[in-house]
């Protein structure tokens, strides 16, 4: 089954431009990411399914069932952690979490408990008091608590240290083998490398790229890493160059053979030739 | 054999409860919320309300003494006279006495209170930015709109019925003779003021994102001037079918046994045309 699907989505705000035509496919049990620069549309998507924008046109459907017919239904499966978690003046954090509970009707007092633990997170300290970092474990208990079938998370890591950001994607890889869906944006690369098992690229409103993370990252560009004295003029293909003294390590996207033509006449002392990595790719993506 | 299991403990309470609440379809959890959040406000402003009328009630034994003196020197005062309808009332009773001074205290005072709730009501979600976290939650927005609209109303009902009281009281024990039919006539006068004034309000507050304290209390005191231009000048008084202080004139009242029903009517026409809007604009609103 389909988590989100969306057809043809667009959302203008005014004149200025949210999404254009975003066709997204995310299938049940994935753990999907959504990369993109700041302003490239991941929130507005995001706050769109959520149905706290209107779409300008096109249309979208969460766990099979139509975003705006059926908000409720799907907001009632669907964990949301905003990108800037704020909460009410005055509340306490378990006071959140009980007004989180109590709007969704339902018990989750003691799967709170467990995530505050987790999260070394106080029940008793006040929101307002909190650090960045601390009022996104908020967030992140109060979209979790109650089990829902579908993760959708706003750059979640930004604010959490290391430590915490361990265990945070602990607890997501437990949830996602439990069957939960989780789509979560981010502009840090390697997060999404590590976890996730496709992920789309959006810049500029449009969906660039949407791919398994290795395909992603699987391209016909290598990067060379080559020790010695050497020249590389009438190569083509070569991309970010950097040259040191005695090395010089560039992305090479020509033909392998010229190229290993050229390094044997030269007097060169080392190679190596490993796979870009992801961040190489996604400048190349968004340069492109 | 179908044995009953108790209630043992609070957690088994709750889901008991929240599966009553989902199955008859009510949730007051907003409601309940907004109270808390609103409580400190309604204290303070149904404290200052409740001493300044006490203190009027308690001043009138002092007063009346040489209130020959005084009813002649404020019916001689031209338009200023009229401006608080003091040329039709006679200053020298408790109750023409109270018509004036008490009601301009709660008249301006629970303008204020009520317009101030209820513009803020739906705005300070997007101006401090909670926002995102209720409408994340498997709530519609017209429920969100009621159970808001539901908590304004409670505080006015609340607010009025703690002055009326004190009021009441205060009057009882000055000891003086006195009207109490025309006594809650005006006190009910001015709670439909401000029911009119926060219905107004309410709808300003869908459209806004920013803080519409200035545009609440700018609403009061318009209105409230609008009252005294229509009784100063004959030219004006059709002003008196635009604000709601037209059907609250204390001397009027006095006079009549009641407020005017056609103002009334077209102000609560006005409540709720502000209260329409509210429904409309916020079901289809884009939360920033």
């Amino acid at each position: 089954m389909v988590a989100i699907q969306t057809v043809n989505l667009t959302k203008y705000y005014g004149k200025s431009r949210g999404i254009i035509d975003l066709n997204l496919t995310v299938k049940q049990g994935e753990f999907f990411g959504f990369i993109g620069p700041n302003g490239a549309g991941k929130s507005t998507t995001i706050r769109t399914l959520l149905g706290l924008v209107r779409a300008t046109s096109g249309h979208a459907d969460i766990l099979g069932m139509d975003i705006y017919k059926e908000k409720k239904k799907i907001l009632s499966d669907v964990g949301y952690l905003p990108s800037e978690a704020v909460f009410y003046s005055g509340m306490r954090v378990r006071d959140i979490l009980k007004l989180s509970s109590d709007l969704r009707g339902k018990d989750c007092s003691a799967e709170a408990r467990l995530l505050c633990d987790r999260l070394q997170l106080t029940p008793s300290r006040k929101v307002e008091e909190l650090s960045f970092g601390n009022r996104k474990k908020v967030g992140i208990v109060s979209a979790l608590q109650h089990d829902p079938k579908l993760l959708i998370l706003d750059e979640p890591t930004s604010g959490l240290d290391p430590l915490m950001q361990h265990e945070f994607f602990r607890i997501l890889r437990e949830k996602n083998r439990q069957g939960t869906t989780i789509f979560f944006s981010s502009h840090v690369l390697s997060e999404i490398q590590r976890n996730c098992s496709r992920a789309a690229i959006i810049r500029e409103g449009h969906i660039i790229a949407c791919d398994s993370v290795e395909a992603l990252a699987r391209t016909n560009t290598k990067q060379i890493i080559v020790h010695g004295r050497l020249s590389l003029d009438g190569l083509n293909g070569i991309r970010n160059l950097q040259k040191t003294e005695d090395s010089c390590s560039f992305l090479y996207g020509g033909n392998i053979k010229c190229l290993l033509q050229r390094l044997s006449e030269e007097d060169i002392t080392d190679l190596s030739v490993t796979e870009p990595d992801l961040e190489e790719i996604f400048m190349h993506y968004y340069e492109s | 054999m179908c044995i009953q299991l108790p209630i043992h403990d609070n957690r088994t309470f709750s889901v008991v409860r929240a599966r009553r609440n989902a199955q008859i379809g009510i949730n007051m959890t907003l409601l309940k919320h907004e109270l808390k959040q609103g409580w400190k406000t309604l204290a303070i402003w149904t404290a200052s309300i409740g001493f300044f009328i006490v203190l009027c009630v308690l001043m009138y034994p002092e007063m009346s003494e040489e209130m020959e003196g005084v009813n002649e020197m404020f019916s001689s005062m031209g338009a200023f006279t009229s401006a608080f309808g003091m040329d039709r009332l006679n200053f020298g009773t408790l109750i023409g006495f109270y018509s004036v001074e008490c009601g301009n205290i709660l008249g301006i005072g629970g303008a204020f209170f009520a317009a101030l709730i209820a513009v803020s009501s739906l705005a300070k979600e997007e101006k401090e930015r909670t926002a995102e976290f209720l409408l994340s939650h498997p709530v519609s927005r017209p429920w969100i709109i009621t159970q808001k609209l539901f908590a304004v109303i409670f505080q006015i009902v609340i607010m009025n019925a703690a002055v009326f009281t004190l009021s009441a009281v205060s009057v009882a024990a000055i000891g003086e003779e006195f009207l109490w039919k025309e006594l809650c006539m005006l006190h009910l006068a001015y709670f439909l003021v401000q029911l009119e004034l926060a219905g107004i309000c309410f709808g300003f507050s869908a459209f806004l994102r920013r803080s519409g304290l200035g545009i609440g209390l700018g609403i009061a005191a318009v209105m409230y001037f609008l009252n005294i231009a229509a009784n100063i000048s004959k030219d004006a008084e059709f002003l008196k079918y635009i604000t709601p202080f037209g059907y609250a004139e204390g001397a009027d009242i006095i006079a009549n046994g009641c407020p005017n029903v056609k103002m009334l009517s077209l102000g609560m026409v006005y409540a709720v045309i502000g209260i329409s809007a509210a429904y409309r604009k916020y079901c289809g609103k884009d939360i920033q």
